[in-house]
C-alpha cells in the first residue's frame, strides 16, 4: 500500500520538528567528543560548519516544502491571465509579488516573455516579474534566515521587491519596444488547452517533488558555501574586510555590484560567503547590494534573453537594475 | 507517431527527451523523438514553461518532466483520442 502524501506530510514534518529542536544540543556533544584543542581556528571553523550546515539544509526542506505547495497555486498562464489587464504601477507590484511565488526557472525565460509580450502585457511590467523571480527566491530567504535571523530577509525581500516594481516601472516608461527583436511581435501560438484539476494530495506530492528536486541542485552549494564561511569564520581576523568592505569605504557598493554581476552563483552558494564578509568588518549594505547583484543579474540569463532582445535593451536592463541595487546599498549602508 | 520535446536544451529538457525514448521503448511502438531547441519554433506552440512534450502535434505538458509511467499514459490516452 502506498501511504498518502499527506499523511506521509504529517509523519515528516513532526520528525522534523524533533530533529531541529534536538540539533543544536546534539551538535555540542558531538563537538565536545572530537579530539579537537579547545578555542583553536580549526575547532572554530569544524564548530561553526556543524552547527550551520545541518541547521540551514533542515531549514531548506521545510521551507522548499512550503513553498513547493503554495506554488502549486500558481503558473505563469495564471499569472499572464492577471497581468493581462493592470495600469502600469499596479501592474509592476502585481507583476513583481507574482514574480516570487509563481513557480519560474530562468531557461524558461524567453518562452515566457514571448507569451507576455504576445497577450499585451506591458514590458515594464513583464520585467518586473522577469526581476523579481530570479532574485527573491525560496533558497536565499532560507539562507539568510538560517544565517542572519529574519530581519535582514526581510530587508532582502523588502528591497528586492522595491527594485523589481521600479526598474520595471523606469523601464516601461523609456518606451524600449523597438529594441525587442522585431520577429517576438509576429509570434502567433496556437491556443492552449491543457486542463488541470490538482487535489490537495497532488499539492502535498508536488511539495515533495520540489524538495527532492532543489535540496539535490543546491545541496553541494550550500556545503561549500557554509565550509568556506567556516574558513573564513576560523581564519580571517575580525574587521580584515573593514577597509574594503565596510561603511567608510565609500566605492565599495559600486564596486561590489560590479564585481558581482557577472559573478554568477545561486543563492545557496553565496550567502554563507557573504555572511562571512559581514562578520569581518563587510557592512550591511555593501553586503546586501553584492549578494543581490550576484543572484539577481546573471550572465546565463541574459544571455538567453538576448535571443528576444536587442543589445541596447540588455544593457538598459542590466543598468537600472544594477543602479537601483546601489542605491539600495547605499541606503543602508546610511541607515545602519 | 511523432513526439517532439520543445526546450532551448537545459537539463529538464534533455531528462524529458531521455524519458521519452524509454517510454515509447517500453510501449514497443513506432514513433520518432525529436528535441525542439529553435525558440520560435517553441513559443509557437504557445508554451509559457520549457520543457514541453508534444505528441503529434499536441501540447501534452509543459513546465514539468513527467516519469516514464506518466509519458506513457499521455502517449496512450493522446492515440487513443486520435482514434476516436
Amino acid at each position: 500500500m502506498i501511504v498518502k502524501p499527506t499523511r506521509l506530510a504529517v509523519l515528516l514534518i513532526a520528525l522534523w520538528v524533533i530533529v531541529y529542536l534536538t540539533l543544536e544540543p546534539a551538535m555540542s556533544v558531538l563537538v565536545s567528543l572530537l579530539p579537537l584543542p579547545s578555542g583553536s581556528k580549526l575547532t572554530e571553523a569544524i564548530r561553526f560548519f556543524l552547527y550551520e550546515a545541518p541547521k540551514v539544509l533542515l531549514l531548506l526542506a521545510i521551507v522548499v516544502f512550503a513553498v513547493g505547495i503554495i506554488r502549486s497555486y500558481f503558473s505563469p498562464e495564471r499569472t499572464r491571465q492577471i497581468l493581462g489587464k493592470r495600469s502600469p504601477f499596479l501592474g509592476n507590484v502585481l507583476a513583481s509579488v507574482l514574480g516570487i511565488v509563481t513557480p519560474f526557472c530562468s531557461c524558461s525565460a524567453v518562452p515566457l516573455f514571448i507569451g507576455f509580450v504576445e497577450t499585451g502585457i506591458p514590458l515594464g511590467v513583464t520585467f518586473s516579474f522577469l526581476i523579481a523571480a530570479p532574485m527573491i527566491n525560496e533558497v536565499a530567504v532560507v539562507l539568510l534566515l538560517g544565517l542572519f535571523g529574519w530581519k535582514t530577509a526581510l530587508i532582502y525581500v523588502t528591497t528586492g521587491l522595491a527594485i523589481a516594481i521600479s526598474s520595471g516601472f523606469v523601464i516601461g516608461q523609456l518606451r524600449v519596444e523597438r529594441y525587442v527583436e522585431d520577429w517576438v511581435y509576429s509570434v502567433k501560438s496556437r491556443p492552449l488547452t491543457l486542463e488541470s484539476s490538482a487535489t490537495f494530495e497532488d499539492r502535498v506530492r508536488a511539495g515533495f517533488d520540489a524538495v527532492r528536486d532543489i535540496v539535490r541542485k543546491v545541496y553541494v552549494y550550500v556545503l561549500i558555501g557554509i565550509a568556506v564561511g567556516a574558513g573564513v569564520h576560523g581564519y580571517v581576523p575580525e574587521d580584515f574586510l573593514a577597509g574594503i568592505m565596510g561603511r567608510s569605504a565609500w566605492w565599495s557598493v559600486p564596486v561590489s555590484v560590479i564585481i558581482g554581476v557577472p559573478l554568477y552563483s545561486n543563492a545557496a552558494g553565496i550567502i554563507p560567503i557573504v555572511q562571512a564578509f559581514l562578520e569581518k568588518g563587510a557592512s550591511l549594505g555593501t553586503a546586501l547590494a553584492f549578494m543581490m547583484s550576484v543572484i539577481g543579474l546573471s550572465v546565463p540569463e541574459t544571455i538567453i534573453l538576448r535571443k528576444v532582445l536587442k543589445l541596447p535593451l540588455i544593457f538598459i536592463f542590466i543598468g537600472i537594475v544594477a543602479l537601483g541595487i546601489i542605491i539600495v546599498g547605499y541606503l543602508f549602508n546610511f541607515l545602519y | 507517431m511523432n513526439i517532439k520535446v520543445l526546450g532551448p536544451g537545459c537539463m529538464n529538457c534533455k531528462t524529458l527527451a531521455g524519458r521519452a525514448l524509454e517510454a515509447v521503448q517500453q510501449l514497443g511502438i513506432e514513433a520518432t523523438v525529436e528535441k525542439v531547441e529553435d525558440v520560435r519554433a517553441i513559443a509557437s506552440y504557445g508554451i509559457l514553461r520549457t520543457p514541453g512534450l508534444v505528441i503529434d502535434e499536441h501540447v501534452v505538458s509543459y513546465g514539468t518532466v513527467p516519469r516514464v509511467e506518466e509519458i506513457k499514459t499521455l502517449i496512450l490516452t493522446q492515440s487513443a483520442k486520435m482514434q476516436r
